[in-house]
């Protein structure tokens, strides 16, 4: 059964399909965009939320702790190792996107993408 | 010394030297000598690799029991390894004279080698975040290499590429997110190892339908194809070799193989939308092929179309592996799907360069504008003529052997109606060429280009290359399948023993 726990999880996938639906339904390139932003943040929350762990303490073993009882403590680091790689290339991505819609706004003088359509077939 | 690594460093790192050559205002010829001889020298590697035994190489000692990531030589990935090294080569070298037209040699050069270290990436890593990296580097190298010459259509081609694109990743990022909370791995060959006790999870059918739409939308199958035919036309003619001959292969049907048999386990359910993907693929591809009347946008459709006829193949394959039906078969459907695989590289890479190449002179590529070229053009015509009979499956051409044994393949393992589609598709296929070689080669000059010549050797060479590949890719098929094919059907056959190959035990 879903408890409240599961809510989180709740939130990324409507975070996803909130992205999904602005990529559907929207007709401006810069809100497209935004769409891309929310669905890359909501997998990034979505992989932060598989590593998390009720009351746990930050990953970072010190000469004081005991290993066993630290592994049993922390919160698994590695979802946010691929978060950060996963930032890096939404970054990337993030970029070229924009310098293509500022080149197309440049040619068309438009954001509309019902008014780019030079391509057909 | 250990060279896997190498297939990935190289091309990284020379990617980064090309732009501040071009920076020092260092000679062309530099340029062009480096990008020849580092595509030259990964081709000579990947061939050198074929006569190897499989092997794991773990980055940085990293091995089991405690798995960092790794890189695999196995079948498989030793066949796509040699597809993407030759006919990267064959780009560069056409590139060198083509790439006149456009400014910023330097950039190109780089994002070409972007593009290159992506694949080779994902044809050798065993890790799937890694996998999803790759991808993301070749994906971002494509994006910006469809948007090249930075004309309207070309960026708007770019822009719907790079979303679509975007949203597939997102998808394959969400898959392999949970699919390591469901194993605690990220290894493919430890997800494999698990994979028995995972399947019939309710939650695995998610992660399949994550995995399938990420990399079906990479691979363009239908419905997932609305992308391929602006952007695969609208790159230049090189980039359109490069992604309609390798992208496709390496980063979607590829990926799809590696993990629905090696990491997932092919069961029937999976096998069948591999086969339905796979005809409905074929057949929209090739109708939609038909009317067009750009040359580029034409051979883009039929990419569709051809990748179709290798998910349906290797479908089958698994389907009468999955129900226990008789081995051969399946090995039979499995080996002439990677055989299309790699003809399909070859003649499609043949046919972009040859519609480049008539470009180059001509300066359209519409089929109602050319006319008689095969006159004026006579080692572009020939090349153009043979890649044309390949891909529509005429003896004794790379494309009719595989296509038979595709259909043999098929109506020996028990589906009439899908044997018949595929020679309904081929003969549609034959039916488009018909009309390209009429059109471009046959009939008269048009007034506007009675001048034009043949562009060079530099562009001659690799179209002459690739057509003597489509001749005795098909003829002289038993000498070199041994070393070839075979160890990359084994390797998807033996599906889940994949994990003990490489954890050992």
């Amino acid at each position: 059964m879903p408890t409240l726990d599961h809510l989180p999880y709740l939130f990324a996938m409507l975070l996803f399909v909130i992205g999904l639906y602005a990529i559907v339904a929207k007709k401006n390139l810069v809100k497209l965009i935004l769409g891309l932003i929310v669905i890359e943040y909501a997998v990034n929350l979505f992989l932060l939320l598989l590593g998390y762990r009720g009351g746990g303490v930050a990953p970072i073993l010190t000469r004081r702790d005991a290993p066993a009882e630290f592994l049993a403590r922390t919160v698994d680091p590695l979802p946010q190792a691929l978060i950060l790689t996963a930032i890096v290339i939404g970054l990337g991505t993030l970029a070229l996107v924009t310098a293509l819609a500022l080149r197309l706004y440049d040619r068309y003088g438009t954001f509309d993408i019902t008014e780019i359509k030079k391509l057909k077939g | 010394m250990e060279t896997l690594p190498l297939f990935i460093a190289i091309p990284l790192a020379v990617a980064f030297l090309f732009p501040v050559f071009e920076k020092l205002s260092l000679r062309r010829a530099l340029l062009d000598g480096l990008a020849v001889l580092a595509t030259a020298a990964l081709l000579a590697g990947s061939l050198g690799l074929l006569a190897q035994p499989d092997r794991v190489y773990w980055i940085g000692g990293w091995a089991p029991p405690v798995t960092g990531i790794n890189l695999v030589s196995d079948g498989l990935s030793r066949l796509m390894l040699v597809v993407v090294q030759a006919i990267s080569f064959f780009s560069i070298v056409f590139s060198l004279r083509y790439m006149d037209r456009y400014s910023s040699r330097g950039f190109y050069y780089g994002l070409f080698f972007l593009l290159l270290a992506g694949m080779n990436g994902v044809v050798l890593t065993g890790d799937l975040f890694n996998l999803f990296v790759f991808i993301e580097i070749a994906a971002i190298a494509s994006y910006a290499l469809v948007a090249f010459g930075c004309e309207s259509e070309e960026l708007e081609a770019s822009f719907k590429y790079l979303v679509l694109g975007s949203v597939s990743s997102a998808f394959i990022l969400l898959g392999v997110g949970m699919l390591y909370n469901l194993t605690g791995t990220l290894n493919m060959a430890e997800v494999a190892a698990k994979a028995p006790a995972l399947s019939g999870l309710p939650i695995m059918a998610m992660v399949g339908a994550c995995f399938l739409f990420g990399f079906g939308l990479k691979a363009a199958m239908v419905p997932f194809h609305a992308w391929l035919p602006d952007a695969h036309p609208s790159a230049p003619a090189p980039i359109s070799a490069m992604l309609s001959g390798v992208l496709i292969k390496a980063g979607g049907v590829y990926v799809l193989f590696r993990l629905f048999f090696s990491v997932f386990g092919m069961d029937l359910l999976y096998a069948r939308v591999f086969m339905a993907l796979g005809a409905v693929s074929m057949l929209i591809g090739v109708l939609l092929a038909v009317g067009q009347w750009d040359f580029k946008r034409l051979l883009a459709y039929h990419s569709i179309s051809q990748m179709g006829y290798v998910l349906l193949s290797v479908g089958v394959g698994g389907e009468v592996l999955a129900r226990g039906g008789p081995t051969p078969v399946a090995a039979l459907a499995v080996f002439a799907g990677l055989f299309h695989l790699v003809n399909h590289a070859a003649f499609k890479s043949l046919l972009f360069l040859c519609s480049g190449s008539m470009e180059y002179v001509t300066g359209t590529r519409q089929l109602a504008e050319m006319g008689g070229l095969s006159r004026p053009m006579p080692l572009t015509g020939l090349a153009c003529r043979v890649a044309a009979l390949s891909i529509s499956g005429i003896p004794p051409f790379n494309g009719f052997w595989s296509k038979l044994l595709i259909i043999i393949a098929i109506v020996q393992a028990g589906h009439y109606a899908l044997a018949a589609l595929t020679v309904l598709v081929s003969f549609l296929t034959l039916l488009s060429f018909i009309k390209v070689q009429r059109y471009a080669l046959e009939g008269p000059l048009p007034e506007l280009l009675r001048s034009v010549r043949e562009a060079g050797l530099a562009m001659s060479l690799p179209l002459l290359a690739l057509a003597a590949l489509c001749l005795l890719g098909g003829l002289l098929l038993p000498l070199y399948a041994g070393a070839l094919f075979t160890p990359a059907q084994e390797a998807m056959l033996s599906g889940l023993n994949y994990a003990r190959a490489i954890l050992g035990g």
